[in-house]
């Protein structure tokens, strides 16, 4: 083993240092009218805004929590603080803008120097707001617009109108409408017809108050014929007490665009992560989601494409790794809705201890989707005899010409291979993490290199000692 | 005390008694054939040698070069310079060849090894091999031949450069071509600084790599030991000839 990922070995979590950043404002707990309108007066919004969240607020508060999945009672949700707003700066164009405090964390994650290398732009939330965000000068006088979610719907209201809570209505779930009635954060991405994003854009989330919800909500339109690949990367310090993330991320590929959404959850584990994101994707174009889930108490989250008009596709990959004490629900979700559209999702979990990772998806092929094919391949990988996974697969087809396969396997980490490993001069344990590379290789040689080189980092910590 | 020694070895698995007293002796800089029939130990021994902890050793002891390794992890004796091509490769999906290679160079040597020297060495192995470099990034005996994955044991060999190498059946299902090419690149590990157990059923392999000595395996036991001599005829007369030999002199 190389030093640099002895060094690795030695840090543990390295994100649960907490930072020493005083608010300048704090709502008080639980989610009431009155913590609505001052997270509406703090964003100075348009009254159709307050509206918006007053309604979705009751949808909330009628619909029953959801029982069909992980357990959810430790999740207190009248204890919660709902708004934090770290400073009175919002959305600055450099890094030197933002209090020390708040920088000197992103600087910790190695954010300012990612952006110099390697990202098309940056933004950057601290608990409800964003901080930070700004793309390179060149793709904006391409007319490339990538602001936090508030400026968005202020300078871009009509755009912002048209697609806001579209994709994802605040009846679609509990989550989602209690996203819609807290929202604050998030990005708004547009990107012009034909224009070409070739490095990503990366949103960076991170939560400091304990006891808190952060509820960004981001969307992103694709226009024409144009390329984007956006990354979200979330961590936070740990904490005893539960917190709560739940986003709304809503898409909108047009025809003959190409989208890309990674995502890189690797909360704390007293994070409660529940999360809807959906694709709306028209004519020949393509959407891929790419969904790694390594952190949080419990995690809850199906990226939904829905592939509208003929020829739209869309690949959804999906990585999760669940040790003792976590639940990783998730999965995807697939409407074919038009006649030679295409999907595939290839979902692999690893648990570990008594860790417990669900596969659940939905393929549905509406009638009349003539030809089209969707494919699933979910794989489980179980490291100790006490591990669990489930899977869930939906599949409901209304059309007589559609092609839908599934395959799912469960195995586990195979003596033969650890023997094997070891007589090349691998430890047992280097070997075991060497086979867990290989499992989710498919999907992690699909990531950006840093987050791969995370990833396998993160794996060999996550394996080390685990066997014999 | 430059060898590799096997010691009254008694092995057993499941209960089953498998090796009963098994004694032999690979000087470093010689190579050695053991031959033997289906089922007389074989194979076992090859994995015992390495470590195989589906094995009970009951009795006996394993020296390298003076030094009892009975009592270590297989990883332990790989990085002491052991080395076991296996009959029957295992596949590990998603790990390419290059990626486990470099791992496995590194643990050998015990520090970083940097991208040029391993490439100078894989490629060199490779040429030898007469193997394309697009095998580099496949994925570790994941849909390989049986004649690739042999090939591929040899790679590691040559690449891993260990003091003593035990080659487990490497001339089964292989054709005349892939034989020659498996027999060259375990002929260019010849040397003073090397030692090797070639363990064949037949005598075919033999013409290809000349062993200094051949043991005869039956039941648990060597039951005979000569030069190469030995294996020709033995491929003449047929393994029953020495089992009748054996009970004569029983």
């Amino acid at each position: 083993m190389s030093e640099a990922d002895l060094r690795a070995l030695g840090e543990e979590y390295k994100y649960h240092f907490v930072d020493e950043v005083k608010p300048v404002f704090v709502a008080e707990r639980g989610l009431t009218r009155r913590v609505i309108e001052a997270i509406s007066y703090h964003k100075g919004e348009p009254e159709w805004m307050l509206k918006f969240r007053l309604r979705a607020l009751e949808i909330f508060q009628k619909k029953p929590m959801p029982t069909w999945g992980p357990d959810l009672s430790g999740l207190d949700l009248d204890n919660l603080v709902y708004y934090v707003k770290p400073a009175e700066v919002r959305d600055a164009k450099s890094w030197e803008e933002i209090p020390e405090e708040i920088r000197r964390t992103y600087e910790r994650l190695g954010i300012p120097e990612a952006e110099r290398k390697v990202l098309a732009g940056v933004g950057a939330q601290y608990d409800s707001e964003m901080v930070y965000h700004r793309v390179k000068e060149e793709l904006e006088r391409q007319g490339v617009i990538f602001v936090a979610i508030e400026e968005g719907m202020k300078k871009y209201e009509d755009l912002f109108k048209e697609h806001f809570a579209k994709v994802v209505p605040p009846e679609d779930n509990k989550f989602a409408a209690l996203n819609s009635a807290a929202w604050s954060g998030g990005s708004f991405v547009y990107i012009p017809p034909g224009v070409k994003v070739e490095l990503p854009l990366q949103a960076y989330f991170r939560v400091n108050t304990p006891e808190f919800g952060q509820f960004e909500r981001t969307l992103i339109i694709v226009d024409e014929g144009a390329e984007v690949h956006y990354i979200e990367g979330c961590t936070a310090p740990m904490y005893s007490t539960e917190s709560l993330h739940t986003g709304v991320i809503e898409i909108v590929v047009k025809r003959g665009a190409r989208s890309r959404y990674t995502t890189i959850q690797n909360w704390s584990t007293n994070m409660y992560n529940l999360v809807t994101q959906r694709a709306l994707v028209y004519g020949d174009a393509f959407h891929e989601w790419l969904d790694g889930n390594l952190g949080s108490k419990v995690t809850m989250k199906y990226p939904s494409s829905y592939l509208l008009e003929p020829g739209a596709r869309t690949e959804i990959l999906s990585i999760a790794f669940a040790k003792t004490g976590q639940h990783q629900d998730t999965g995807a979700k697939i409407i074919l809705g038009a006649p030679h559209t295409s999907g595939t999702i290839v979902s692999k979990s690893i648990s570990k201890g008594e860790g417990r990772a669900s596969y659940r998806g939905l393929v549905k092929v509406l009638d009349g989707a003539r030809g089209a094919k969707a494919n699933v391949e979910c794989d489980a990988l179980l490291i100790d005899p006490e591990s669990r996974t489930d899977t869930y697969p939906y599949i409901e087809i209304e059309e007589d010409t559609a092609h839908v396969g599934h395959e799912a396997t469960v195995s586990k980490i195979n003596d033969e291979q650890i023997f094997y490993l070891q007589t090349r001069g691998l430890k047992e344990d280097e070997a075991a993490a060497l086979i867990v590379r290989g499992f989710i290789e498919p999907i992690a040689k699909e990531l950006p290199l840093e987050y791969a080189v995370e990833l396998n980092r993160l794996i060999e910590l996550e394996m080390e000692g685990s066997v014999g | 005390m430059n060898q590799l020694e096997i010691r009254d070895l008694w092995a057993s698995i499941d209960g089953e008694t498998i090796l009963k007293g098994v004694n032999l002796v690979v000087p470093k800089g010689q190579v050695h054939a053991l031959m033997g029939p289906n089922g007389a130990g074989k194979s076992t021994l090859g994995k015992i040698l390495a470590g195989d902890p589906e094995y009970t050793v009951e009795q006996g002891d394993i020296l390298l070069d003076g030094e009892s390794i009975l009592d270590l992890s297989p990883d332990e004796r790989a990085r002491k310079g052991l080395f076991l091509a296996f009959q029957y490769p295992v596949e590990v999906p998603g790990v390419t060849i290059a990626n486990f290679l470099r791992l496995a160079l590194q643990a050998k040597l015990g520090r970083e090894v940097g991208v040029a020297e391993f490439w100078a060495k894989v490629k060199r192995a490779l040429e030898l091999l007469d193997w394309d470099e697009g095998y580099l990034s496949r994925y570790l005996n994941e849909g390989f031949s049986g004649g690739e994955k042999k090939r591929n044991e040899i790679l590691q060999l040559l690449v891993l450069e260990p003091a003593y190498a035990v080659l487990d059946e490497t001339d089964s299902g292989l054709d005349i071509d892939a034989l020659k090419v498996v027999a060259r690149g375990v002929n260019a590990m010849r040397g003073p600084s090397f030692g090797a157990l070639v363990i064949t059923h037949y005598q075919r392999l033999l013409n290809y790599i000349v062993p200094d000595r051949v043991h005869v395996m039956m039941d648990g036991r060597i039951v005979a030991e000569g030069g190469p001599e030995l294996a020709l005829e033995l491929e003449a007369k047929g393994y029953e000839w020495l089992r009748e030999r054996v009970k004569e002199e029983a």
